[in-house]
C-alpha cells in the first residue's frame, strides 16, 4: 500500500517534471531598475490603487502579525509545507523595488517572478490574471509609492520536490489558464462588476473553493467551501449548509461591516477581509454581494432555519457528553445567546441562526469557542470572550455535541475532540 | 454536592453544577475580592486563576472547575501578608474606586506566572480584557511592571539563597 502510493507519487513527480520541461521551464528575466518618483504617477491612479489592494487583501497575506503593512513575512500553512509573503514594499533588495511595471503586471497575470523565476499558487495568480491591465497598472502606482520597507522575506520551509520551483510550470501547464476576465452581455454591468471583482483580485475561491492534492482548485466545486489556516471557509454555493439562506442585502452588510444578524459576525479570517471591504466603495461592495447572491449562492434559497430539536436521544456516549454540555452551555452560554428578548450590549445571536453549528466542519466553532470573537473595526457586534483557558479540549467538544444536537438538524461532527484540539494548536501558532 | 479546590483548600459545593464559579466563591465561601461587574464576560472584574490561567467566573460553570485549582485574590495574600503583585499595586497606587483591581491583579498575576518578563506590548495585551473606568489604566501599567520586577528579583533571591544552602 505504501508502496504503491510512493510509486503514484513518484510518478506524479516525473509527469510534472515532463510537463514542466514542454511548458518552457524558465521565463525571461526582466530588467532591474529602481522605483519610478512618486510624482511620476497621477495621484488619482495611486488613490484607485489603493482601493484595488483593499480589495485584493493584499495587506492580509503581505504583512506578517505585528508588522509593517505589505513588507511581507506571513506565512501561509499548506499542506505541502510553510510559504512566505514577500516583501511588496518598493524596498530595492528586499522588496519590489527594482520591479518595473512591466514585471509586475506579468506576475500578476502570469505568475512569474521579476529574475523569471515561477511563482508559487499560494500566490493566487490564477484570480489575478483575471485583473485588467488597467487595474493592475493602478495597484503597481499604488505599492510602488508605498514607504519601502527593508524586510528579508524568510526562506520558504518546503521540501524537496515542492522546493523545486521548475515543477510549478507543469502545475501551470495542468491547471493554470491565463487571461483577463470576459464579461457576460446576458448579464447586467453591477453582476458583472461583481464577478470580475470575486474570480479576480477578490480571488474569495482561493479559500473558499476546495483544493486538490496539488493544491489546485477544484473548479467543478468552484466556491464548495475550502480552507484557510486551520479554519474552513465555507461553501458559498449550493452546497452551503447555512441555516437562514443569504440575501444580497445580508451579505452587502456582513461584508460591508463584519457582522449581520441573524448569521453573526466575520471570524477567523474572514475579519481581515471585512475590513478591508470597510474602506473601498460601497458600490463594489454591493456588486460582490450581488454576484455571489444571484450566481453563486443561488441553492441556499428557501432553506429555513433549523428547530431545535429537543430530547430524541441518540445512544450512549453522545448523550453523557450532551448533558456535561447542556450544564456548560447553561453557565457559560444562555446569557448572552439565549433569546430572552432583552436588549443589551453583550447580545450574542440566537443559535438556531448560528452558520458554524451547521457547518460541515467543526473547526471552526472550535475556534469561536476557544478564541472568542472581537468584533471587527465596523460592526455593532458584541466581544465574545474567548473559554480556551475555562474549557478543556474534553468539554468543549461536549459543549459542541450540545450545540449540534440543540441548534441544528446535522448529524454528529465525527473526530470532534481532534478538531477541537486541531483548532486550539493552530490558534497558538504564530 | 461536588468539590471544589480553592486557594488551596478543598470546599464541598451544593448546588445546580452550571452556577456560575463567582456565585459560589461570593454567595457560598465569603471569598468577595472577585466582583460581578457585568455578568456578561465584558469587563474582567470577576477574574480568578483556573489551573493558572484568567478566567471570568461570571461565565464559569462550576461543573468544569471540579478537580481543578481555583486561585482567587485572596490566595495571593492578605491584608497582612500581601503577595508581590498586591504590594505592586499597593506601591504604584494603582486603584482608583478599586471595582476591577481583585480581576486586574488577578490577570496580572496569570501573565507572571507564565512569563516574569513580559515585554509592554506583552503586557498591554494580556491586560486588555480587563476594563477599568476611573481611568487608571497607567498606573495599573506601572504596577505590572513592578509586579514582573519584583517577581523577578524574589526569583533572583531564592536561587542565591538555594546556592548558599549549599
Amino acid at each position: 500500500m505504501r508502496l504503491k502510493r510512493a510509486l503514484l507519487g513518484l510518478l506524479v513527480v516525473v509527469l510534472l517534471g515532463a510537463a514542466a520541461f514542454f511548458y518552457l521551464v524558465r521565463q525571461p528575466a526582466l530588467p532591474a531598475g529602481q522605483p519610478p518618483p512618486p510624482a511620476s504617477f497621477d495621484a488619482t491612479l495611486i488613490a484607485r490603487g489603493a482601493e484595488l489592494a483593499m480589495l485584493g487583501n493584499c495587506n492580509t497575506c503581505h504583512t506578517k502579525d505585528n508588522g509593517r503593512v505589505y513588507a511581507g513575512g506571513r506565512p501561509l500553512m499548506t499542506p505541502f509545507g510553510a510559504i512566505y509573503a514577500t516583501n511588496i514594499t518598493p524596498d530595492v533588495d528586499t522588496g519590489i523595488g527594482s520591479w518595473s511595471e512591466a514585471a509586475f503586471v506579468r506576475a500578476m497575470s502570469r505568475g512569474v517572478r521579476r529574475d523569471g523565476q515561477h511563482l508559487y499558487p499560494a500566490f493566487p495568480y490564477d484570480h489575478f490574471t483575471r485583473v485588467s491591465t488597467d487595474d493592475l497598472r493602478a495597484l503597481y502606482a499604488f505599492l510602488i509609492t508605498r514607504e519601502p520597507v527593508q524586510a528579508q522575506t524568510p526562506a520558504n520551509a518546503l521540501p524537496f520536490p515542492w522546493s523545486w520551483r521548475a515543477l510549478i510550470a507543469g502545475w501551470k501547464a495542468l491547471y493554470f489558464r491565463p487571461g483577463e476576465f470576459k464579461a457576460d452581455p446576458t448579464l447586467s454591468a453591477e453582476l458583472n462588476r461583481g464577478a470580475y471583482l470575486v474570480e479576480g483580485l477578490a480571488h474569495c475561491g482561493a479559500c473558499h473553493t476546495p483544493r486538490n492534492r496539488l493544491g489546485a482548485q477544484q473548479n467543478d466545486r468552484y466556491l464548495g467551501g475550502g480552507e484557510i489556516d486551520g479554519w474552513h471557509a465555507p461553501a458559498l454555493n449550493s452546497s452551503s449548509t447555512a441555516p437562514v439562506a443569504w440575501t444580497r442585502e445580508q451579505l452587502f452588510t456582513y461584508l460591508r461591516q463584519g457582522y449581520v444578524a441573524p448569521h453573526g459576525v466575520a471570524a477567523g479570517p474572514m475579519q481581515a477581509v471585512a475590513n478591508n471591504l470597510s474602506a473601498v466603495a460601497e458600490a463594489d461592495v454591493k456588486a460582490i454581494a450581488a454576484y455571489i447572491a444571484a450566481i453563486v449562492g443561488r441553492g441556499t434559497a428557501g432553506q429555513q432555519p433549523n428547530a431545535p430539536t429537543p430530547g430524541a436521544p441518540a445512544p450512549g456516549d453522545q448523550d453523557q457528553k450532551s448533558a456535561e454540555g447542556a450544564t456548560i452551555y447553561a453557565g457559560a452560554c444562555a446569557l448572552c445567546h439565549e433569546p430572552t428578548g432583552q436588549q443589551f450590549s453583550a447580545r450574542g445571536i440566537e443559535l438556531t441562526t448560528s452558520k458554524l453549528i451547521t457547518m460541515p466542519d467543526a473547526r471552526n466553532l472550535a475556534h469561536v469557542i476557544l478564541e472568542g470573537i472581537k468584533p471587527p473595526l465596523a460592526s455593532p457586534a458584541a466581544l465574545m470572550p474567548g473559554f480556551g483557558d475555562v474549557l478543556t479540549d474534553h468539554q468543549v467538544a461536549a459543549l459542541m455535541v450540545y450545540l449540534r444536537r440543540s441548534f441544528s438538524q446535522q448529524p454528529a461532527w465525527p473526530g470532534l475532540e481532534d478538531s477541537v484540539r486541531q483548532a486550539r494548536h493552530s490558534a497558538t501558532e504564530p | 454536592m461536588l468539590t471544589l479546590n480553592v486557594n488551596g483548600q478543598p470546599h464541598q459545593v451544593d448546588g445546580d453544577e452550571a452556577t456560575p464559579l463567582l456565585y459560589v466563591l461570593r454567595g457560598d465561601l465569603g471569598l468577595n475580592a472577585a466582583k460581578f461587574g457585568c455578568g456578561l464576560g465584558q469587563c474582567g472584574a470577576c477574574t480568578v486563576l483556573l489551573d493558572d490561567k484568567p478566567v471570568l467566573s461570571c461565565l464559569t460553570p462550576i461543573a468544569v472547575a471540579k478537580q481543578r485549582q481555583i486561585t482567587t485574590l485572596e490566595g495571593l495574600g492578605g491584608h497582612d501578608g500581601p503577595g508581590p503583585v498586591q504590594r505592586a499595586f499597593i506601591a504604584e497606587q494603582a486603584a482608583q474606586c478599586g471595582f476591577c483591581i481583585a480581576g486586574m491583579i488577578m490577570r496580572a498575576e496569570a501573565l507572571l506566572r507564565r512569563n516574569s518578563a513580559p515585554s509592554e506590548a506583552e503586557i498591554r495585551a494580556h491586560m486588555t480584557t480587563n476594563l477599568c473606568r476611573c481611568g487608571t489604566h497607567m498606573r495599573i501599567l506601572a504596577a505590572v511592571r513592578r509586579a514582573a520586577q519584583m517577581v523577578r528579583s524574589a526569583a533572583t533571591d531564592a536561587a542565591h539563597a538555594q546556592e548558599a544552602r549549599r
